[in-house]
């Protein structure tokens, strides 16, 4: 049984609005390459792989079986989980931990480019009985929210338009963010109201992407260059009865980072994290996601970033990637992304984008709406 | 709605045995429980991708295209663009015959969405010759006189030679249907 375990392998493709070249299989492959070869294993050592896909994404039936090939797992143990990348993460986790494993492979993706009408996929995910009938865009689940978190922090919608302008700031020094730009709060605040008060430049474009992780046993981690060790990892997932959800809160974050921070034995998460990337699919969700995780306190978020503080040179870096505003949104893959971009700032790879110091780092995410679901990840240099 | 069950009785196709019991009919369903329906609205349009693209461009060309895998020198079609068991990128492309073995078939009375059939579809993996043994293609046999199994069985055999009968080449549209289906080769293939 391997106490710590670390990811010692990244490997992602560049997120990219259309990716009409290549196929999902192609560009896994292209993915799964480059994070063994990170890793320094070929696929012949790796002893079991998890797979976080979907099938009303996929457009495929029983998509699991789809996942062998491009991961080099044909005849290998091999799992998928219909979840966040977060879960993905916990259950290659949970392999070691055992001892089943000591060398595992994570996967997610996504081809929102393919989902012709993503509307209608979504609008399954709603109950059929209750919320479907009323037909209405499920991103008002997104604006009720927002609303609600306004209305309860205190919270300015200047501060919300000011993580779009960050993050899509941060993005241009990373050169594998599609949607860096120069954007002032008063853009983000003139932009089309799209589920008010959620506005159109407050939401994450989508994206396509393929993310691979090598996971390895603390043994095993020892023998690979640039091991991240996963200190923490939480994964919760609220009642589904939209209309009875906190809808100020995201109880899901708070209870996930809690799961990690004791894992971790991270007592002060304000003063232990160092940075933080957090999916912030809607921008209000970054500052709900920061108050959640406690690092920062109730209402605060906004301030916070109002004053700069969350930007790559303020006190607390949060999503210095550009983070899904400007990375892109690849549904349950965007997880990955944000965990990739912690372990690339924890080994000091982030170039431009690179945090002054980077040693400890969360990750949140969210499975989107409408759902209550998400997770949390401490990783750190050693 | 759909067709209550009973009208499948009446089908006299030869692998259908009469029903056991009585079928549950709509009526049963509607007004009886409290039910909400919805059809889903679904449409994906996926990117073939590099191998595949290149794979149905030969056969618009009338050409079945495979790859070799420089590590195990194994050759398959459809073809890929990484061996799913060295994983390294397959690149090495051929092309083939049209002509193959038959690995495996199935008669089916009942086409994809459950409507009987009287005069059978024959689902088959194919060996196309070139490609490296048990390197299957699936594809359709056609060109076998009669509907029933007895018929169907005395003209077809595992490990038979067949050949590729394609659409006409203006009616070809970069698609695993521009092979209508492969059929027996006859001890004269002259035609």
């Amino acid at each position: 049984m391997s106490e710590g375990v670390a990811i010692v392998g990244v490997g992602a493709a560049v997120p990219r609005p259309l990716s009409r070249d290549v196929s999902y299989r192609e560009m896994i492959f292209d993915a799964a390459t480059r994070a063994h070869t990170d890793a320094g294993v070929t696929h012949h050592e790796i002893d079991s792989v998890v797979s976080v896909c979907e099938d009303l994404h996929e457009g495929t039936s029983i998509t699991d079986e789809y996942v062998p090939d491009q991961l080099g797992a044909v005849l290998k143990p091999v799992q998928t989980i219909a979840g966040d990348g977060v879960q993905g993460v916990a259950t290659g986790f949970m392999l070691i931990r055992t001892g089943i494993a000591d060398l595992v492979v994570i996967e997610s993706h996504c081809k929102s480019s393919n989902i012709l009408r993503h509307g209608d996929v979504l609008e399954m995910a709603l109950d059929p009985v209750y919320d479907r009938p009323l037909r209405a865009n499920p991103h008002y689940i997104a604006g009720m929210e927002m609303r609600r978190y306004l209305h309860e922090s205190g919270t300015t919608e200047e501060a919300v338009a000011a993580v779009v302008s960050k993050n899509r700031a941060h993005a241009l020094d990373n050169p594998v963010a599609p949607f860096g730009a120069r954007i002032h709060t008063d853009d983000v605040l003139a932009s089309s109201p799209l589920c008010e008060p959620l506005r159109v430049l407050e939401m994450s474009p989508y994206a396509d992407g393929a993310v691979v992780f090598v996971l390895a046993s603390e043994e095993r981690a020892r023998r690979c260059p640039r091991p991240v060790w996963i200190r923490g990892i939480g994964w919760i997932s609220d009642s589904p009865w939209l209309a009875m959800r906190e809808w100020a809160d995201a109880v899901y974050a708070s209870l996930s980072a809690q799961m990690a921070y004791q894992m971790a034995g991270i007592a002060s998460p304000a003063e232990e994290i160092g940075f933080a990337e957090v999916d912030d699919t809607y921008a209000y969700k970054e500052l709900q996601h920061l108050e959640a995780a406690q690092l920062a306190p109730r209402g605060r978020a906004g301030v916070m970033t109002l004053a700069g503080e969350t930007r790559r040179d303020g006190r607390l870096p949060v999503n210095c990637s550009g983070g899904s505003l400007g990375m892109g949104y690849c549904f349950d893959a965007s997880a990955l992304y944000r965990i990739a971009e912690a372990a690339r700032q924890i080994r000091g790879e982030s170039g431009r984008a690179q945090v002054a110091h980077a040693t400890t780092g969360l990750v949140i995410s969210w499975r989107g709406v409408p759902t209550q679901s998400g997770g949390a990840v401490v990783l750190n240099a050693d | 709605m759909a067709k209550p069950a009973r009208a499948v009785r009446k089908m006299d196709a030869p692998p259908w045995l009469a029903l056991r019991g009585s079928p549950l009919s709509d009526d049963e369903f509607h007004g009886k429980v409290s039910t909400t329906s919805w059809i889903p609205r679904l449409e994906y349009g996926w990117d073939a991708g590099i191998a595949i693209s290149r794979f149905l461009e030969g056969l618009k060309a009338g050409k079945i295209l495979g790859v070799r895998c420089r590590v195990c020198g194994r050759t398959v079609t459809p073809p890929r663009a990484f061996c799913e068991l060295d994983f390294r990128p397959m690149d090495d492309w051929v092309e083939l015959a049209d002509t193959a073995t038959i690995n495996t078939y199935s008669i089916c009375y009942v086409t994809w969405d459950l409507k009987p059939l009287r005069k059978p579809q024959i689902p088959a993996v194919v060996e196309i010759d070139g490609t490296t043994p048990r390197v299957g293609f699936l594809h359709l046999i056609g060109g076998v006189n009669g509907s029933s199994v007895e018929a169907i069985r005395k003209q077809l055999r595992v490990g038979m030679p067949v050949r590729a009968v394609w659409k006409k080449p203006h009616q070809r549209a970069g698609a695993i249907t521009d092979i209508l289906y492969f059929e027996p080769v006859k001890r004269h293939p002259e035609r």
